[in-house]
């Protein structure tokens, strides 16, 4: 039942081959798409659980800060050379940040609908506060990470395909999993959560797996963001609610939730525009993103790949299951 | 634990605590009963609750650059803020009061970033107060002070819940509005123009923000990006109290302005906002625990 | 086939022709191109505008004025500005931008020390000077950057003359200045905390004592629970640093609670228009500045520090605030190093920035090993009688201190 079109691997290589070739063909614009691929783990892993899961979390950006600080922290007093520091150091990041993820969601996935999304919020916010009191942390100095070592063109690419590797491996695990028995039961949970206790489902348990898994890839792009960035403020990168927290769920919907391309779709136009319009308007951009979030929430909540099924239902109607599902629930 | 050393040695000192953290919490409490009206009647978390505080303190601020007394933007901001309120509703609000919880979340989160982003353009993102000049009061031997605006604020705000809850009790569009909380089907059919009543309400919550948004400029300062605590604080409180509850919601304010004033001083300042949010996680996941265990009870 | 071929060579004479004129510059009133991510929106959006304001006169002073002669040719000044919403992260960004996407060889810095710290690595990474006059923070200083270069004096210096006053009163009175007592509200972000590390080195070297220290997160608008330990502990200065915020809640909650302290020490005073907003209870309050138009700097461009103000005042309609005066001068240095330099070379305006050593209207520049200003000193305002008035250093000093601040009940209302 889920085996995948043609097309759909047809899609993949290409989008393989030109995220390969893009250092070499578009040097100049190498940091706008790490940046790209970064909005798409964040895109992905939201999309877990509020598209598939029907969970809706405005707090997710939690798990990029520890992976940001976790990281940092790592860097500056392992004493190791630069590489091993950073590899132990988004190792570190993404257990604890997991360890965390398990630990908060027996209790905080408890809760439904409203509860939870402000629960979520708070915890955003307090990890913040928190950091930014934190002496150890650098407090309201933030953190700064190391230099790196090598060239400048050698950091570029080093980065790129670092975050690249990320939101590759991000995304085929997520794909594999909305493919087996974990896809069907989070999507369960999202369809009716009580009727799916009572099938016998361990709602629960499945429940902390996506939130885990959801906070280790952001832990590893934390990491590696706050070495992109070079500087980590508690507020404003780190635990960046207004910022990052708000454009996942954003990029999600725009593209698309509950599917698996519409937030990598999500992420690319929303990035797309950002770098393309968003300077030319002055000041006005975040008026502009607020009355965009109202905007598509309210007259375009299917997304773009929703309208696009919804335009032209036999194109999909005859392949993709897995997706018509989760494409019919976002309404 | 210096700080609470300091607290050993000089006990009047919690006494300027707990009056200051009180006055300011029947603020708190004004936005929240605020929250809870659309919550109850609407079933819709208005996510933007702060950022109408923040737009009330504003034209405070611009009666007082205009040289009027601030105390005058009270009335004023309340009435602006209605008609603010009343907009929204028209454009926005009446889209997403039956869709589902996450879309109203998200689109009063829009809202709010909007009108938050909006006050940055029009005000600047300037620290701005007004001054309402109103001098100091001495207690115990000028050992505590209280600035006589904050006692006026207070007073305010206990004067305007009380006008909503008799204006709720006896008025006929309150009592609709009461019916329509309670189920707006039954509502429909006796005769009730919901629509209206929802409109109603979401202005008159806009509009309590707004006097309380006055309230702050004058007793604290404002700027455009203060929103967010106050929506969270009356979250809280409202969470605490329950819907409909107008003196849990009074108590429930008094009792956090009371105990964040006393985190700030024992715990240090840097964690007061930490404090806030944390208290909010904590008080979900014990309302969570709470219902497990009536559920199991159940069973 | 015919028009290919009669193309492809046109072509290329043409490229050749204006790689020619670009590089040898035959051309007169070509441009140097800066670049600028400044916050036009966020929290810095006031500051931001004063920064943008600051450039913008300079550019238009040296256009005005002929332009800059380097070695041959002679150039105009042109900015590029992004918007970085007060966010690092989109400065960083934005900076990329400027010199991958724009060719900028020289960047101009944001507003703010977080942003600064931002920028820094990617200025560094690639080789660009940056010249900035608006990140404060001495943590910027101690990490070997070459291509950094503040005109500023570093945020540890903002209320060192305070502390010094205070330990000067002290011994004037008769007693030991190690028996001064010190309260400290900091914002928590980067300028404050370095403010407040710079405090805490200047206590320790008079021996004093830091008995509060209190971080202020930014999103909290109250400080009544700070000011209540401040009237258990009675110390013998209060500093308080958190731009405007921190200034404008000081001044009017120490009046309001009635808060005695025998000196309060304040930065981002005339941000925060204390003397327009509070009059009267502002008074006594000393205020930490970078720069003020009494000052006897003056330069070629535009003359004395008081022309300087008479001239922003005229362009923009209010008086210039240190920022965009510390703005102005980011870019006059730019400009001596280009003339210096005799070539817009990014290496070679590198090496002449590190040797600046001449004096402008906002004060001597002369850069140390690590990019910071070490000629200029802060200046310290009391306020008097409604008016900003210099109180130290001594050099500077228009009147003298008044100390110590009476209490509440013996001041007029």
């Amino acid at each position: 039942m889920n085996r995948a079109p043609v097309y759909e691997y047809l899609l993949i290589t290409g989008i393989g081959v030109a995220a390969l070739l893009i250092p070499w063909l578009l040097p100049n614009f190498i940091t706008q798409f790490t940046f790209l691929w970064v909005m798409v783990v964040f895109a992905l892993t939201w999309d877990l659980l509020g598209g598939q899961m029907g969970y809706n979390s405005f707090g997710n950006v939690l798990f990029f800060g520890i992976g940001a600080y976790a990281c940092a922290v790592v860097q500056r007093d392992s004493g190791l050379d630069y590489f091993t520091a950073l590899a132990l150091g988004l190792l570190c990041a993404a257990l604890l940040s997991t360890a965390v993820s398990a630990l908060l969601g027996a209790g905080v996935l408890g809760m439904r609908g409203h509860y939870f999304a402000i629960c979520t919020l708070g915890l955003g916010v307090a990890a913040g506060e928190i950091a930014g009191g934190w002496e150890y942390l650098g407090a309201g100095s933030g953190m700064v990470t190391p230099q790196y070592p090598g060239g400048i063109g050698e950091r570029d690419l080093f980065y790129y395909f670092l975050s690249l590797t990320i939101t590759g491996t991000g995304f085929f695990t997520l794909r594999r999993l909305y493919q087996g028995r974990f896809g069907l039961a989070i999507n369960a949970i999202r369809d009716d959560e009580d009727k799916a206790e009572a099938m016998g489902l361990h709602t629960t348990r499945y429940k902390t797996v996506a939130w885990c898994v959801a906070a280790f890839f952001l832990a590893l792009t934390g990491g590696a963001v706050g070495n992109l960035i070079g500087f980590i403020d508690p507020r404003d990168v780190a635990f960046s609610g207004a910022t990052f927290g708000v454009w996942m769920i954003l990029m999600a919907i725009l593209g698309g939730k509950g599917t698996i391309w519409g937030p990598v779709l999500g992420a690319a136009v929303f990035h797309l525009t950002q770098e393309l319009f968003w300077n030319f308007l002055f000041g006005w951009q975040r008026v502009a993103l607020g009355a965009l979030i109202v905007l598509i929430v309210v007259f375009f909540p299917q997304g773009i790949l929703g309208w696009v099924r919804e335009t032209w239902p036999q194109r999909f109607g005859q392949h993709v299951d897995t997706d018509r599902q989760g494409g019919e629930e976002t309404r | 634990m210096d700080n609470i050393t300091i607290l050993v040695d000089a006990p009047i000192l919690l006494v300027q605590l707990l009056l200051d953290g009180l006055l300011a919490g029947a603020i708190f409490a004004l936005a929240a009963y605020g929250m809870a009206l659309v919550w109850g009647v609407m079933n819709i978390i208005n996510v933007s609750q702060g950022e109408y505080v923040m737009l009330g303190g504003f034209v405070a601020v611009l009666l007082a650059e205009a040289g009027i007394h601030p105390m005058l933007g009270v009335p004023l901001a309340a009435l602006l803020l209605y008609l603010l309120g009343w907009l929204i509703y028209r454009l926005v609000i009446f889209r997403i009061v039956d869709r589902d919880l996450f879309i109203s979340l998200l689109a009063t989160f829009g809202i709010s970033i909007l009108l938050q982003q909006l006050a940055n353009q029009m005000f600047g993102a300037d620290v701005r107060t007004a001054e309402g000049e109103l001098g100091t009061s001495f207690l115990f031997d000028g050992m505590v002070t209280i600035a006589n605006i904050k006692l006026a604020a207070a007073l305010i705000a206990v004067l305007t819940g009380g006008a909503l809850w008799l204006f709720l009790k006896k008025s006929r569009l309150g009592q609709a509005i009461r019916a329509t909380a309670q189920n707006a089907r039954a509502a429909r059919i006796m005769g009730i123009d919901t629509d209206r009543v929802y409109a109603t309400t979401f202005a008159l919550n806009a509009a309590i923000c707004g006097a309380a948004g006055a309230l702050v400029a004058m007793t604290w300062i404002i700027h455009p990006y203060f929103g967010l605590v106050y929506t969270i604080r009356s979250f809280m409180i409202v969470v605490v109290a329950g819907l409909g509850n107008l003196l849990g919601v009074i108590a429930a304010g008094l009792g956090l302005g009371a105990a964040e004033n006393f985190a700030g001083f024992v715990l240090g300042v840097e964690y007061q906002a930490a404090f806030v949010f944390t208290l909010l996680v904590v008080i979900l996941l014990a309302r969570n625990l709470l219902l497990g265990r009536k559920r199991q009870y159940l069973k | 086939m015919f028009r290919t071929t009669k193309i492809l060579p046109t072509l290329c004479a043409f490229t050749l022709a204006w790689s020619a004129l670009a590089t040898t510059g035959v051309y007169a009133a070509e441009t140097i191109t800066l670049g600028a991510a400044v916050s036009f929106t966020g929290k810095y959006s006031t500051n931001g505008m004063h920064t943008k304001n600051g450039y913008d006169l300079a550019v238009a002073r040296i256009n005005e004025t002929g332009g800059i002669k380097v070695g041959d040719n002679t150039y105009e000044l042109k900015i590029i500005y992004y918007d970085d919403e007060s966010t690092p992260a989109r400065g960083t960004q934005l900076i990329e931008r400027l010199v991958n996407q724009d060719k900028v060889n020289f960047i101009l810095g944001p507003y703010s020390s977080g942003l600064t710290k931002a920028i820094a690595p990617v200025t560094e990474k690639y080789r660009v000077p940056m010249v900035e006059g608006n990140g404060a923070s001495r943590a910027l200083f101690d990490q070997g950057y070459r291509y950094l270069f503040a005109v500023l004096s570093t945020s540890e210096q903002y209320l060192q003359s305070a502390v010094d006053l205070a330990a000067e009163r002290a011994s004037a009175m008769g007693k030991e200045p190690s028996s001064v007592r010190i309260a400290g509200v900091f914002e928590n972000d980067p300028f404050s905390q370095d403010v407040r590390a710079g405090v805490l080195d200047d206590a320790k070297r008079h021996g004093m004592k830091m008995v509060i220290d209190d971080k202020l997160p930014p999103e909290i608008n109250d400080m009544s629970t700070s000011l209540t330990k401040v009237r258990a502990l009675k110390p013998d200065l209060l500093v308080v640093s958190g731009h405007a915020k921190g200034a404008a809640l000081a001044i009017r909650q120490v009046s309001e609670m009635k808060i005695d302290v025998p000196m309060l020490a304040l930065t981002h005073c005339d941000s925060a228009q204390v003397i327009d907003k509070f009059g009267k209870t502002a008074e006594y309050a000393l205020c930490a500045s970078q720069w003020d138009r009494t000052l006897s700097y003056k330069d070629e461009w535009f003359g004395t520090a008081e022309e300087y103000a008479q001239l922003f005042e005229t362009t923009y309609n209010y008086a210039p605030p240190y920022q965009a005066a510390e703005s102005t001068a980011t870019v006059l240095t730019f400009v001596d190093a280009f003339q210096r330099a005799g070539s817009i070379d990014k290496e070679k305006v590198r090496d002449a920035l590190a040797t600046t050593d001449r004096e402008t209207f906002y004060g001597h520049i002369d850069f140390d090993d690590s990019g910071k200003n070490i000629a200029k000193p802060m200046v310290l305002y009391q306020v008097q009688d409604g008016e900003y008035k210099v109180v130290a250093p001594t050099k500077w000093a228009s009147s003298e201190l008044r100390h110590p601040t009476p209490p509440w009940a013996q001041r007029q209302p």
